[in-house]
């Protein structure tokens, strides 16, 4: 099998891949190393603070995950066609800075909120357009937009910060939907995964996705139009992000050009925590909603046990490494165990050579 | 997924501009250099104090940093692998070397760069290990460690603060003494720069670098040591950025928890501006130094034309996203003009 560690272009290779994961013994047992992960975090939590299980709490859960798990399931469907888009978070900022512009300038703020989403879908469509247009990796093109829309983000607003949104709006990030105690982020993301499970799951679009991923040249040769669902992947992402920033400023009530800066790290980690191979080709939105349930209750909980935030950053970095390591550690096992017995096999030759020599 | 009858039709319909492409990825060091007359010229008519002493100084210290920082990512990136974290390992060792000498008033020179590049090592060899053994793209794998490290660091430090009065003034004095009119960080980089540059032209291991990035199948049936070998190229990055951490810190002379976020983006942009292809296998050290040396001039040349320093970042970004764009559609022109000379020769 030829090794793939070295691309820099996750998948760029991703025919020799499909058997990494066969390891853990495929995805189902990987959604219960989920389930598992989440109760023990629930428990953790439990144990932490008498008020983890309340009702309350899950709101917040929810609110603070919210705009995360929107944002990782675009990147779900990018991830398994091979590709990767680490500009989220700067689309995020950007575009809910847009809408506090455009809102302080006068405009109403539902026009200013559709103008966010479109907005994004323009940045997804600059992405897309280098990326498949150009033929450009789209790990170097998502590095350059992540710093060039932070950057514009930053030039726009360098220090101010804009709030003063209508009262009944700005109160969504902060008030469950009523009668429930569900955030409205959340209640968003439950009804886009039902939309992106079914369309990934039980759809030729989503069996595209799924052939582009586990061999972009056999898909292209069975007339799938792999550019063309890739640029629209990726304009889809940047709407989506546009519709996350917009949620992320309300909660905040306000916005600043720093706004999310950073959260690739988690949205990332949940959708490779979710079993969504990062070569490519394999991935489910089942394991992605259980990712976010897991970082969201651990979150809770690390902030329950008043462990501050730089710290649970270096939890969430060490979780995306034990996502990408822990299916390989059969494979690398293996390798080291072949790796020692080629070793002992030479002793023994070596030995045998200067038997046969006396 | 171009097509190569697409390619070869745009190519001979712009069959005229090949020597330019051709001429341009042969001198890509001379367009930098180009560049950076045309924006020292353009802001020097603007206002003519760009060009004093202590301008050049400023500037040649500071692109000193990046430059350095620059050789570690050039020699990953044409491993074809990209180091996010080394933002990270230049904040942690810079910290390190601040709180090793408030502690340790009297320590010696070449002890605080030993444990600065000690720090930088380990660093790298965590990532290499996790790159190699782990077989993880190394995207993912620094994007880890960037936020743990960055997350030790500010677990270390917390709000604490290290300034100038509690470093000694021969610490200091690295970052700010000039030799023949050149700082002392100027000094080092062109030395690590030249070292770099010789290294990677003439030792077998350097070769192998870019026989990796070229092909990592093709290099390992070479029967090239491929595992060992990213991981030497993520040891020398880390170790590099802790020594610049220390370089660092003599230079700006306070270090807190967020000393170098963000200069991984810079670093990259610098990398790719100088000609370094991401997608490995080729570029210079020396070409990589010129990327830092423009950006970090056109940085400084902004805020003397009287824009924002705030749009540098967005600077940085765009100008990244040239380069590979401009990479690509010269490597386009290109193609048929290295294929008729490959099996010309063959």
């Amino acid at each position: 099998m030829p090794d793939v560690e070295n691309q820099v272009e996750p998948g760029a290779e991703a025919e020799s891949v499909p058997s990494r994961r066969r390891a853990l013994g495929g995805l189902l047992r990987w959604e219960s190393l989920l389930v598992v992960l989440l109760l023990v975090s629930i428990a953790y939590g439990a144990s932490v603070s008498p008020y983890f299980l309340e009702w309350t709490n899950l709101f917040f859960i929810g609110s603070n995950v919210g705009e995360i798990a929107i944002i990782a399931l675009p990147l779900t469907l990018v991830i398994i066609t091979g590709e990767i888009d680490l500009s989220v978070a700067s689309m995020l900022g950007l575009t809910g800075l847009f809408m506090a512009e455009l809102f302080q300038h006068g405009w109403p703020i539902w026009p200013a909120i559709i103008a966010a989403v479109v907005l994004g879908g323009i940045l997804g469509a600059f992405n897309g357009f280098l990326i498949t247009g150009l033929g450009l990796p789209s790990l170097a093109v998502t590095i350059g937009t992540l710093t060039l829309y932070r950057g514009i983000a930053q030039g726009i607003l360098p220090s101010d910060t804009i709030s003063g949104f209508p009262q009944g709006l700005a109160s969504i990030g902060v008030v469950p939907i009523p009668h429930t105690h569900i955030s409205y982020s959340v209640a968003i993301f439950l009804g886009l995964a039902v939309i992106f499970g079914v369309v990934l799951h039980a759809t030729p679009l989503g069996r595209a996705i799924f052939a582009i991923g586990a061999n972009k040249e056999a898909a292209f040769y069975s007339g799938i139009r792999v550019k063309r669902i890739k640029f629209w992947l990726f304009v889809l992402s940047g709407m989506i992000c546009g519709l996350a920033g917009v949620l992320w400023t309300l909660r905040f009530a306000s916005a600043r050009y720093d706004s999310g800066i950073g959260i690739e790290l988690f949205v990332v980690t949940v959708v490779l925590l979710g079993g969504v191979s990062i070569f490519g080709g394999r991935g489910t939105i089942v394991g992605v909603v259980l990712a976010v349930a897991v970082l969201g209750c651990l979150q809770s909980a690390m902030t329950a046990d008043l462990i501050p935030a730089q710290d649970q950053n270096i939890v969430v970095g060490g979780l995306l490494l034990a996502s990408v390591i822990v299916p390989n550690l059969g494979d690398i096992y293996r390798r080291a165990r072949a790796r020692l017995e080629a070793a002992g096999a030479r002793r023994h030759a070596a030995v045998v050579t200067r038997e046969d020599g006396t | 997924m171009t097509s190569v009858a697409e390619e070869q039709n745009v190519i001979e319909r712009r069959s005229g501009s090949r020597a330019f492409a051709e001429f341009l990825v042969r001198f890509r060091e001379l367009g930098i250099v180009l560049a950076l007359v045309i924006v020292i010229g353009g802001t020097t008519l603007d206002n003519h104090l760009f060009l004093s002493a202590a301008n050049i100084q400023q500037i040649l210290a500071g692109s000193a940093i990046i430059a350095l920082l620059a050789i570690g990512e050039t020699i990953v990136i044409i491993t074809r692998n990209v180091d996010l974290s080394i933002g990270s390992i230049l904040g942690i060792s810079a910290y390190a070397t601040g709180v090793l000498y408030v502690h340790h008033p009297d320590v010696a020179l070449p002890v605080v760069f030993l444990l600065a590049l000690a720090i930088g090592a380990v660093c790298g060899v965590v990532n290499g290990l996790i790159v190699t053994v782990g077989r993880v793209p190394s995207l993912v794998v620094t994007l880890g460690t960037l936020y743990i490290i960055r997350g030790i660091d500010g677990a270390w430090a917390g709000g604490n603060q290290v300034n100038a009065s509690m470093l000694p003034e021969s610490f200091n004095k690295i970052g700010y003494a000039t030799v023949l009119g050149i700082p002392y960080l100027g000094w080092i980089a062109i030395a690590a720069v030249a070292v770099a540059t010789y290294a990677m032209r003439s030792f077998r291991t350097a070769r192998d670098f870019y026989a990796i990035g070229s092909d990592p199948d093709a290099a390992r049936l070479a029967g090239i040591p491929v595992g060992s070998r990213v991981f030497l190229a993520f040891v020398l990055s880390g170790a590099i950025a802790g020594v610049t951490g220390a370089l660092w810190l003599s230079l700006y002379a306070s270090v807190d928890a967020i000393a170098g976020v963000g200069y991984e983006f810079q670093v990259i942009a610098a990398v790719v501006v100088g000609g370094v292809a991401i997608f490995g296998g080729s570029g210079t050290v020396l070409g990589a130094a010129l990327g830092a040396l423009l950006l970090y001039t056109i940085n400084t040349a902004l805020v003397v034309v009287n824009v924002s320093s705030f749009w540098s970042m967005a600077l940085a970004g765009a100008l990244l996203l040239a380069a590979i764009a401009f990479d690509r559609l010269v490597a386009l022109r290109l193609a048929p003009t290295m294929r008729t000379r490959r099996s010309a020769r063959a």
